[in-house]
C-alpha cells in the first residue's frame, strides 16, 4: 500500500512540474516578448526595456522558470503590472469568493444527481425514469451561463428574492454572501447535475443486474436496502470518475458564471488580467486552476483505494 | 456481417433518439447552408429607428439594439457554430485518433507519454487553454477553434487506444500480422473499421461540446468577433437588456439548446445501435 502511495505521489510531482513547464513555455517563451504583449503596439523602446528589467525578462531562461516555481512553491507570485499589488494578494482575496462557490455547486451537484439518478435506475423503464432522463438530457444541453441568465430573469428581477449580481462580501455576514452566491452556484451546478444523474443512473443500473444484489434480496432485503447498500456503494467509482473531472469544469465554469453575475472571485480576475493583458496574473491564475484540477484528480485516484478494496490488491500485485 | 449491418440500420431507425436527433441536426445543417445564399432579414444591417423591437410578423423573434432581424442573426450563427464545432472536432479526430492509434499498436514508451500527455490535457479544461491562447494570440474565431481543437485531442486518443487495445487481440490482427502486413496497414485496414462506431458517437458528442464551448467563450467576447453573429455573442449583449427586452436572452439559449440536445439525442440513438453491450442491458 505504501508503494501504490509513493508511485501515486511521483507521478502527481512530475505532472505538476510539467504543468509548471507547459505553462511557463507558452506564456513566456512562445510569444516572444512578454513585455511587449502586456505594453501592446506602439510601446516606447525604452518602456519596453524597463518593462523587460522590471520582470526580469533580461534573465537567462532557466534562472526565470526557476524563480517563477520557487515564488509558487513560497507565495510570492510576483507583482501584477495593472493592479500595482502582489499576485498572491489578488488570488488570496478572491479566492474567498471562487471556493466556496465551486465547492456549494458541488455539493449542490451530488444532491441532486445521485438521488435523482438512483431514483431512476429503481424504476428503470417507467414514467419517472424517462422524466429523469428526458431532464437529465435538456439540463446538459442547456449552456450554464444562459441558465443563469433565466435565473437571474426569474429570482432577481421578477421575484427579487436574490441579488442579479455582485458580492455583499463574507464581512456582512454569511447571510448576504450566501444569497450573492446563490443564483450562481445553481447555474454551475445544473448541467453537472445533469452528467451525473446520468452516469449515476446507468452505473446503478449496471450494478443493479450483479449476482451480489439478487443474492442480497434474496437474503430478505427489501428493494431499498439492497440498492443502496449494495447497488449504490458499488456503483459509486463511474462516479466519483466523474466528479473528480467535473470539478476541473466548475473552477472553469467559474470563469463565465463570476462574469454574468460579476461576482469578484478568480474567474472574473483571470478575465479582467486576459482584457488588461496582465500576463502575470493570467500564468499565475492558469498555474493555480490546473495545479488545482491534478490535484483533486489524485485525490479521486486515492479515493478509489479507499472505496474499493480490490483495487488496492490489484495494485500491490502489479507492483 | 451483412445481416448485422442491416440490423444496426434497423435498430437506428427504430430508435426515437436517433430519429428526432437527425431531425434537428440535419435542419440546423440545412438552415447553416441556406444563410450563405440567404436570410429572412439582412443579419448585419442597422436600423435604430426599429431598435429592440418585440417579436412580429415581419422580425418573428424580434430585433436588437441595432435593429437587427434577431432570427437572421440566429441563422447566420447556426453557420458560424457549426463551422467552428466541425473544424475543432476534425482537429480532434485528425490528431487523436493517429496518436491513439499509435500507442495501442506500439504500446511500450510511446504508448506511455501519449497517454500521460493525453491526461495531462486533461488538466485544462477546453475554456481554460481558450483562456491562455487568446491572452496571447488574442480573441477570435481561429483561435477559440484551436483552444477546443486541442482540447478534443486527447479525448479522440484515449478512445481510440482503448477500444483498438480490445480490436488488436483478435485472431484476424495476429493472422493479418503473420502475413506479414505492415502495422500501419493493419491499423487502417483493420483498426479503423471496427472502432469507426465509437469514435462516431463519440463525435457527435464532441461537437455538442463544441457548440456549448464556442458559445462560453463567444459569450466571454473571446471567440468570434463583431460584425459576425454567434450566438453566446448575442447572449452578452443580450444580458445588458435583460430588464428592457427579456426576448434577446429567450431566443439564443433555446436555440443553443435545442441543436446541442439534438445532436446529444443522435449520438445516444447511435451508441444504442451500435454498441451491443448497451443493447443487452436494456
Amino acid at each position: 500500500m505504501a508503494l501504490v502511495l509513493a508511485r501515486r505521489f511521483a507521478a502527481l510531482a512530475v505532472t505538476l512540474v510539467a504543468a509548471t513547464m507547459i505553462i511557463f513555455l507558452i506564456m513566456e517563451i512562445l510569444p516572444g516578448d512578454p513585455a511587449a504583449i502586456i505594453l501592446g503596439v506602439g510601446a516606447q523602446p525604452d518602456t519596453l526595456a524597463a518593462l523587460r528589467a522590471e520582470l526580469g525578462l533580461d534573465l537567462p531562461v532557466g534562472t526565470r522558470y526557476g524563480r517563477w516555481v520557487l515564488g509558487l512553491v513560497t507565495g510570492d507570485l510576483g507583482q501584477s503590472y495593472t493592479y500595482s499589488v502582489p499576485v498572491s494578494e489578488l488570488i488570496g482575496e478572491r479566492i474567498w469568493v471562487s471556493l466556496p462557490l465551486a465547492l456549494i455547486s458541488m455539493v449542490l451537484t451530488v444532491l441532486i444527481a445521485i438521488p435523482a439518478g438512483v431514483f431512476a435506475a429503481s424504476r428503470r423503464g417507467r414514467l419517472a425514469d424517462t422524466g429523469v432522463s428526458a431532464l437529465a438530457q435538456i439540463g446538459i444541453a442547456i449552456p450554464n451561463f444562459w441558465f443563469a441568465m433565466l435565473l437571474i430573469l426569474v429570482f432577481a428581477v421578477s421575484l427579487g428574492w436574490a441579488p442579479a449580481g455582485g458580492f455583499a462580501g463574507w464581512d456582512q455576514g454569511p447571510g448576504s454572501a450566501l444569497r450573492s452566491l446563490a443564483l450562481p452556484a445553481i447555474a454551475l451546478a445544473l448541467p453537472q447535475a445533469a452528467i451525473l444523474t446520468r452516469v449515476t443512473r446507468s452505473s446503478v443500473l449496471e450494478t443493479l443486474g450483479e449476482d451480489y444484489v439478487r443474492t442480497a434480496r434474496a437474503k430478505g432485503l427489501t428493494l431499498n436496502a439492497a440498492l443502496w447498500r449494495h447497488a449504490v456503494r458499488n456503483a459509486l467509482i463511474p462516479v466519483v470518475t466523474i466528479m473528480g473531472l467535473q470539478f476541473s469544469f466548475l473552477l472553469a465554469g467559474t470563469i463565465i458564471i463570476e462574469n454574468v453575475f460579476y461576482l469578484p472571485g478568480l474567474g472574473r480576475l483571470l478575465f479582467q488580467a486576459i482584457a488588461q493583458r496582465d500576463l502575470i496574473v493570467v500564468k499565475d491564475l492558469v498555474v493555480l486552476l490546473a495545479g488545482t484540477v491534478v490535484i483533486v484528480n489524485f485525490l479521486v485516484d486515492l479515493a478509489y483505494l479507499a472505496l474499493d478494496p480490490r483495487l488496492r490488491q490489484a495494485h500491490a500485485h502489479a507492483l | 456481417m451483412h445481416s448485422d449491418g442491416i440490423e444496426v440500420i434497423r435498430r437506428v431507425l427504430i430508435s426515437p433518439s436517433f430519429l428526432v436527433g437527425a431531425i434537428v441536426t440535419l435542419c440546423f445543417v440545412v438552415i447553416a447552408t441556406v444563410t450563405l445564399f440567404w436570410t429572412p432579414q439582412s443579419w448585419i444591417d442597422i436600423d435604430i429607428a426599429n431598435k429592440l423591437a418585440r417579436p412580429s410578423l415581419a422580425h418573428p423573434f424580434g430585433t436588437d439594439h441595432f435593429g437587427r432581424d434577431v432570427l437572421s442573426m440566429l441563422m447566420k450563427g447556426s453557420h458560424n457554430s457549426i463551422v467552428v464545432a466541425l473544424v475543432a472536432v476534425g482537429i480532434g479526430v485528425g490528431l487523436g485518433v493517429p496518436l491513439g492509434l499509435v500507442a495501442a499498436s506500439r504500446r511500450g514508451w510511446i504508448d506511455e507519454i501519449v497517454m500521460r500527455a493525453a491526461d495531462f490535457t486533461f488538466a485544462f479544461p477546453a475554456l481554460l487553454s481558450a483562456v491562455m491562447i487568446t491572452a496571447l494570440a488574442g480573441p477570435g474565431a481561429v483561435n477559440s477553434i484551436i483552444a477546443i481543437g486541442i482540447f478534443n485531442v486527447p479525448v479522440f486518443a484515449r478512445l481510440t487506444r482503448g477500444a483498438a487495445l480490445v480490436v488488436l487481440t483478435q485472431d484476424y490482427i495476429a493472422a493479418a500480422r503473420l502475413a506479414g502486413r505492415r502495422e500501419i496497414r493493419i491499423a487502417i485496414e483493420h483498426l479503423l473499421p471496427n472502432i469507426a462506431s465509437v469514435l462516431i458517437v463519440q463525435m457527435t458528442i464532441q461537437f455538442a461540446l463544441a457548440i456549448l464551448a464556442e458559445a462560453g467563450l463567444s459569450y466571454l467576447g473571446l471567440g468570434t468577433q463583431p460584425p459576425n453573429p454567434s450566438w453566446g455573442k448575442m447572449l452578452n449583449e443580450a444580458q445588458t437588456m435583460i430588464y428592457i427586452a427579456p426576448h434577446l436572452v429567450i431566443f439564443p439559449g433555446v436555440t443553443i439548446a435545442i441543436a446541442v440536445l439534438g445532436l446529444n439525442l443522435l449520438g445516444d440513438g447511435l451508441r444504442d445501435a451500435l454498441d451491443p453491450r448497451l443493447r443487452r442491458a436494456r
